[in-house]
């Protein structure tokens, strides 16, 4: 598909992406499109399922295959408009895989006071790469997040599914190094 | 002359009976409960600012602008989301809010490029028109920073850019101009309901987004204009705006197209039309369009249109340009030669479905007073004769019951043999409307319609029942309510003969007619038309909207009995949200059945064998009148055949393409001896032609046109006529060249006439259309303010009838040599035969006819998508394109008529409707097979148009 602006969308799930040849996540579009209605035709019953499908989709394959917003608009009887508007809002929901972990850093006010811009600086020292970016090993995914709810815990951080709290430079750094052993 | 000011309210009346008072700046205002601020402000006069809100669409509350003050409530609540409250006293401008307006307009302006010169909207943009209201005098934030404005900064690219989108033939998308209000995306769900748009992304980043991330072309986007109309900025655009600049005045007039009858203002500078916007105030349409009436107008000055009269001796010749003169001249000496040589009755004439209600009568009006003759009919000939035939025996009259409003009313639809979202898309759209408000609908047509399933809309029960077997599941429906007790014995012992109802309760309750024994014909499951009938009997307001895919087969008039039967049966008629609604084709097809185009019926559908109604024209007009009915048009065809019927003058239609049977058509006019065609283009038919008139487009002349809900609307002429003469001086003038003398200087004075003569048409004139906007007809002293819903008090014919609906299985049936059923209909962006679609960019959206085949019928064939295919019927054989879609069920194919090359018509049978002739174009039995190209016939008809349409001294074009 052709993006307003010219450029080609990331559309394919079979595509590299930058550091894509060690990720882990390698699937072909038909079996994108069967494991999607099944992941749908699973939680379509419940009341307001886009965002549970949207999760579960990008819990099954990593990220959200542009293939899918039209089979979701499909079994859930919206419009291609509707998911594509629904998944952009989200910065949750990702169009392309990211590296095996993804490290989110706070950057609320709490953690900014709290010196996470200190924290952030390190880390991207450390990785050698910038938010949104993956490591060229695919290992680790930066992401900034506003907020984690951990205000009280400022400077916050979250490891895939876990949280950090007070996180500071020596911590930070450990978790980078945890994350590409 | 100046544009047509429609105000904007900003957001929809509320429809509460219950009043409110309240004071917004000091004055006193009373408005319906649940009226918004912002609304009851402007009904006072006084204009709150707004940028997101606009009265098509519901309240937001997203732009900031409309804050008020309001005594007793804390801030600065929008004036848009908030309703009034009793002794409300509100402030639309104080010193704090003078300051967000500011402020806001400020942070707006910051991300918008300052071209307001150069902009296409200059003169026509809401936020200059704010940015002048608020008084914004400076952006102290400047124009640096992040935008969407730039393709670069300072020598960078900027990622948040982006090109204008001119992927639409008709309007542009420039995303830099965006203020982010969703009015498009709100119209596109509300207004359309094709939900499009979206916004994509979320803050700063957020921009509208035709589905997900696509071009328009490319998207869910129907074209219909909804969303240019809402744009407060240059953000949506007409390219006819962009090209030519903002229009300097308007007229309301009416769409040619189909029989919703949108009104539109023509919006002009001088005498070249800038666009058509849809009246708000327009009672059919209420505001909307779709993608041919707001848009596909183009084929008025399209190079194809013939501006001078012609003539040729024989077919094979190449035209000659000639005088209009020598044109009248010559036909009226042909005419009175044929008739002197053959007889009174050797020739006869077609009145056009498109021309204007004055027009079309004064076809009628040679024929029967010039002629001598009743050889008139019309395209309704092949299209809804059989409405004017069945509704016309169950109730009284020919006509739908209701007007398009009563949708809003109805809890309960059955669709049947129709396909509004792409035949009727404007009425299609007020019916999604109120499906997504909750109604519930049977859909009952071979093929899955749009209707059955799309965003937001799903049909509670689709009944894919096989092409030809109308009858059957009507009365099987009909089985189930009279079976089950479901039927409203209140209103049929009111309202209707119960003896008759008696009689028909026990034919339909007979156990062939149960959907367990239809089931073999039908292939529709049982239990579906069970839960179907049950659901419409038991759901409140029921309402019938039927199409073509009723009448255009050999029981389209027993089908239309079994719909008025089932109407009757379970009470709904007569109120609003029920009632049975043809929708009609043609713009004007209702109006050129009333005004007496059939051979037997004079305007307003009276016998001519009536003595009185033919003394009433005999005594205006002063001539006698036959008192036999005339020829049918595929009378005319076998009598010209047979070489009694020689001279036709066919005004508007092209009876080549549109009829059945192409070869017989073909050979019937060729054996004719004078075929006058006045058209706007060398139609098929003219090919066959001795003289062509050119035509006038519905924006070159004064008329009226009738829709399907019987509403009488005015045509208003902004051009002068291309070809010199609107039609109906063209029919005047041929008349007066066969002797008549007839002296009309305006159609006003046409409409006097049928208005004098026709009892439905009494009070209508062009003094009261312009004091009513429109009115349905009967418009007359027991209905003087026009007649929305008909049969409210009793049936018009008395009581009503019910009427033995038994069905017989057409003799066109599948057998081992033509195993598949075919099946014809429209889609959206184009218009029956595409005389005038084809000439417009919407070939865009449909270059061709593609025939529609379930993947099993096509993998059985070895036939691909896209593959050149042959279709072949007992008749004849066509070559087209293949589509393979599970839209059509295994058996049943599909294909559109909208272009000449594929002659659909070639195909069809000769089969035709017991009682009215028409057409049965929804049912042959065919044979698919992989093809090479086009067939021998496709080939030698090319090479005729080719050589037909030669013009002596005139190149034919290069391409």
């Amino acid at each position: 598909m052709k993006m307003a602006n010219g450029g080609e969308a990331p559309s394919l799930p079979e595509k590299s992406w930058p550091g894509g040849d060690s990720m882990n996540i390698r699937v072909s579009a038909g079996d994108v499109a069967e494991r999607s209605i099944g992941i749908i035709r699973s939680l379509k019953h419940l009341e307001g399922p886009m965002l549970p499908i949207l999760h579960a989709i990008q819990a099954e394959f990593g990220y959200v295959p542009e293939d899918v917003k039209p089979i979701i608009a499909s079994e859930l009887n919206l419009s291609r408009a509707e998911v594509h508007g629904v998944v952009t809002f989200y910065h949750e929901f990702r169009d392309h895989p990211a590296g095996r972990h993804v490290l989110k850093l706070c950057g609320s006010e709490a953690c900014q006071s709290m010196g996470g811009d200190r924290v952030a600086d390190r880390v991207r020292e450390i990785l050698g790469i910038d938010f949104h970016q993956t490591t060229l090993d695919g290992a680790v995914t930066l992401e900034p997040v506003y907020c984690l709810g951990l205000c009280a815990c400022a400077p916050a951080a979250m490891l895939d599914d876990e949280v950090f709290g007070r996180v500071d430079e020596l911590c930070i750094s450990e978790i980078a190094a945890e994350v590409r052993r | 002359m100046s544009l047509v000011h429609e105000i904007d309210y900003g957001t929809p009346a509320s429809r509460s009976e219950k009043q409110v008072t309240l004071t917004i700046d000091g004055r006193a205002i009373t408005v319906p409960e649940g009226t918004s601020i912002m609304r009851a402000s402007m009904e006072a006069g006084i204009q709150v600012p707004k940028l997101c809100a606009t009265d098509m669409v519901d309240a937001f509350g997203s732009c900031r602008l409309c804050l008020v003050e309001i005594e007793g409530r804390n801030g600065t609540p929008a004036s848009c989301t908030t309703p009034v409250a009793p002794n409300m006293v509100v402030h639309t401008q104080t010193g704090r809010l003078k300051d967000i307006r500011k402020g806001v307009m400020e942070l707006y302006i910051s991300d918008h490029p300052l071209d307001c010169l150069t902009c296409a909207a200059n003169g026509d943009c809401e936020l200059q028109d704010m940015a002048g209201a608020v008084g914004l005098r400076d952006v102290r934030y400047g124009y640096e920073g992040d935008n969407h404005v730039r393709a670069r900064n300072s020598g960078e690219i900027n990622a948040k850019w982006m090109p204008k989108d001119e992927s639409n033939p008709y309007f542009t998308y420039d995303p830099s101009k965006c203020i982010v209000c969703s009015r498009c995306v709100r119209a596109c769900e509300e207004v359309q309901g094709t939900f499009a748009l979206t916004i994509e992304g979320r803050g700063f980043g957020s921009r509208v987004s035709p589905g997900a991330h696509e071009h328009f072309l490319d998207s869910e986007c129907v074209s219909c204009g909804a969303c240019v109309q809402a744009c407060p900025t240059a953000t949506l655009t007409e390219k006819s705006v962009i090209a030519i600049g903002q229009p300097e005045h308007s007229a309301v007039t009416t769409c040619a197209y189909c029989g919703v009858g949108c009104s539109f203002k023509a919006e002009m500078r001088g005498e070249e039309l800038v666009r058509m916007v849809p009246w708000k105030d327009g009672q059919a349409n209420r505001g909307h369009s779709c993608v041919k009436g707001r848009f596909a107008y183009g084929y008025a000055s399209h190079k194809d249109r013939i501006l001078n009269p012609m003539i040729r001796e024989k077919i094979s010749d190449p035209w000659r340009e000639v005088t209009w003169e020598e044109a009248f001249a010559h036909v009226a000496s042909e005419f009175r030669r044929i008739q002197y040589q053959y007889g009174r009755e050797s020739i006869g004439g077609i009145t056009s479905s498109r021309c204007t209600n004055e027009e079309t009568f004064l076809v009628q009006k040679l024929i029967r007073s010039g002629f001598g003759n009743n050889n008139v009919d019309t395209c309704a000939r092949v299209c809804h004769s059989p409405t004017g035939y069945g509704l016309g025996q169950a109730f009284g009259t020919s006509a739908g019951t209701q007007n398009f409003d009563s949708v809003e009313h109805t809890d309960v639809v059955i669709v049947i043999g129709a396909n509004p979202t792409d035949g009727h898309p404007v009425f299609g759209s007020r019916l999604k409307k109120r499906l997504r408000k909750g109604a519930k609908l049977i859909v009952i047509d071979p093929r899955r319609t749009d209707l059955v399933k799309s965003p937001h809309i799903e049909a509670a029960y689709h009944l894919p029942l096989l092409p030809g077997t109308n009858v059957a599941m009507m009365t099987a429906l009909a089985h189930v309510i009279v079976t089950e007790g479901l039927f409203d014995e209140k209103f049929i012992r009111e309202r209707c003969d119960w003896s008759e109802f008696e009689d028909w309760a026990a034919f339909v309750s007979e156990e062939a007619h149960s959907p367990e024994a239809v089931e073999k014909f039908t292939g529709v499951p049982a239990d579906l038309v069970r839960g179907a009938a049950r659901l419409f009997a038991t759901g409140g307001n029921g309402a019938i909207y039927y199409g073509l895919g009723v009448t255009e087969h050999s029981q389209g008039s027993t089908t239309v009995m079994a719909i008025a039967n089932l109407a009757m049966v379970t009470g709904n008629i007569g109120r609003p949200g029920v009632g049975v609604n043809p929708l009609r084709g043609q713009n004007n097809v209702q109006g050129s059945c009333d005004m007496g185009s059939f051979p037997h019926e004079l305007p307003g559908y009276r016998h001519v064998s009536d003595d009185a109604t033919r003394d009433t024209f005999e005594k205006l007009w002063g001539v006698t009148l036959s008192n036999e009915p005339g020829l049918r048009i595929p009378n005319m065809l076998d009598a010209a055949v047979e070489g009694t019927f020689r001279g036709i003058y066919i005004q508007g239609e092209d009876i080549l393409q549109s009829d059945p049977d192409t070869k017989h058509v073909s050979a019937g006019l060729a054996a004719m001896e004078c075929v006058v065609v006045h058209d706007l283009f060398l139609n098929e038919t003219a090919n066959y032609a001795h003289v062509f008139l050119p035509g006038s487009t519905f924006l070159e002349k004064d008329g009226t046109f009738t829709n399907a809900e019987r509403r009488i609307n005015r045509v208003r002429k902004v051009m002068s006529p291309k070809n010199g003469y609107a039609d109906w001086e063209v029919t005047q003038k041929l008349a007066q060249g066969m002797g008549l003398s007839w002296n009309y200087t305006h159609p006003s004075q046409i409409m006097d006439e049928i208005a004098a003569t026709t009892p439905s048409f009494a009070l209508v004139s062009y003094d009261y259309l312009e004091k009513m906007g429109s009115v349905q007809w009967p418009c007359n002293e027991a209905h003087p303010e026009g007649s929305p819903i008909m049969h409210v008090d009793g049936f018009v014919r008395g009581k009503g009838k019910f009427i033995r609906t038994e069905y017989v299985a057409t003799d066109e049936r599948t057998g081992p040599r033509f195993p598949l059923l075919l099946t014809t209909g429209r889609i959206l962006s184009q218009y029956n035969v595409g005389a005038q679609t084809r000439r417009t960019e919407n070939v865009a959206w449909h270059a061709e006819d593609r025939l529609e085949i379930h993947p099993h019928d096509a993998e059985q064939r070895g036939i691909r998508d896209g593959d050149w295919i042959k279709l072949a019927s007992r008749s004849g054989d066509t070559t087209l394109r293949s589509l393979i879609t599970d839209r059509v069920a295994p058996g049943v194919v599909y294909t559109t008529f909208h272009h000449p090359d594929t002659q659909a018509n070639v195909i069809t049978t000769d089969f035709s409707d017991w009682a009215t002739n028409c057409p049965e174009y929804k049912v042959t039995a065919v044979q698919v097979s992989p093809s090479n190209g086009p067939t021998g016939w496709q080939q030698d008809y090319d090479e005729l148009s080719r050589r037909s349409r030669r013009i002596a001294g005139k190149l034919e074009a290069a391409e």
